[in-house]
């Protein structure tokens, strides 16, 4: 069995204002030293496959087709034995 | 002349169009369900606010690909008029029919606000009641209208007109104080270069019916309508 692991965030360049709002509560309660926050997504994806191959091929279907949107998203991915 | 409202698990703006297309314009409408495949004898079809799917992963992310979606995609590809408000829009970027993305808001909260704006191009069948530089009122409400695209898809919409709205003061002044939520140059409607599918974050719908003190909308319907009797008549 496997499982992936995918991660999906506003491209570079494009305000996230999320992350911003945590930048400033981070350092309103003193936390320095930072140059930026941004926030994205992690979906964990159990599948019922053992080929890593066919796994790889089939999530990034899933990532083109529904969980990021390209126009503002980028995704990345590991999958890993379970 | 006969519309359809294109119904998701989640819309909630369904009714008001309905009612704007029976009461207020007077003609025959249907509710279109998002499993439909064919969408029967539809001239316009309306795609309401909402929360289709809970907004869950994004905004349309999930809507977009219902059966129904690939046969508004075939039915705008012949030219029908096809109008996304609100949810409607964000599912409309979502399937590719219209250019860019909308974002959370800059200021990270839902608005819900009457909101001026001001028509910027009037040659197109949802615009044509209307002035140009005609400052309306239509109801924002939305969590994230905030419109983004690439530089270079935003200096060719503007080249080809395809901004219809900004959100403006009720001067009409069209600066960053008086955006609401970030959306690049102002952005609150557009339309795709065909000029048949138009998607804006402002309701039309609630404002179109004289007792809720909001009239403005209406002339997107008749807009439409015009364009369809136009068309009809050829």
């Amino acid at each position: 069995m496997l499982k992936a692991i995918v991660t999906v965030m506003l491209k570079k360049g494009i305000f996230d204002p999320q992350g911003r709002a945590v930048q400033n509560g981070l350092e309103s309660v003193g936390f320095e030293n930072i140059k930026g926050v941004r926030v994205g997504k992690q979906l964990e994806i159990d599948l019922a496959m053992d080929d890593l191959e066919s796994a790889n091929d089939l999530v990034h279907k899933m990532c083109d087709k529904m969980l990021a949107n390209p126009v503002v998203e980028s995704y990345s991915f590991v999958i890993k034995e379970v | 002349m006969n519309w359809g409202v294109l119904l998701f698990p989640g819309s909630n703006c369904a009714e008001d169009c309905f009612h704007v297309i029976d009461k207020v314009l007077g003609k025959p409408v249907t509710y279109l369900w998002h499993k439909d495949t064919d969408l029967g004898d539809v001239d316009a079809i309306i795609i309401p606010g909402g929360f289709s799917y809970g907004d869950h992963l994004r905004p349309g992310a999930i809507a977009h690909l219902s059966p129904a979606m690939s046969a508004v995609k075939e039915f705008a590809e012949k030219g029908g008029l096809v109008i996304g408000i609100c949810n409607g829009f964000q599912i409309l970027t979502e399937a590719r029919m219209l250019p860019g993305s909308l974002l959370q808001n800059r200021g990270l909260k839902f608005l819900c606000q009457d909101q001026t704006l001001k028509v910027d191009n009037i040659e197109t069948p949802f615009t044509s009641e209307y002035k140009t530089d005609d400052v309306l009122v239509f109801p924002i409400a939305h969590n994230e209208g905030n419109y983004y695209a690439k530089p270079e898809t935003i200096a060719e919409m503007e080249q080809n007109g395809q901004v219809l709205f900004r959100y403006c003061n009720p001067e009409g002044e069209i600066s960053d104080v008086t955006n609401p939520n970030g959306s690049i140059n102002n952005i609150a409607g557009i339309i795709n270069r065909t000029g048949n599918v138009v998607g804006m974050m402002p309701h039309p719908e609630r404002s179109s019916d004289n007792v809720l003190g909001l009239s403005d909308g209406k002339g997107v319907f008749i807009s439409m309508l015009k364009y369809l009797e136009a068309n009809k008549q050829n």
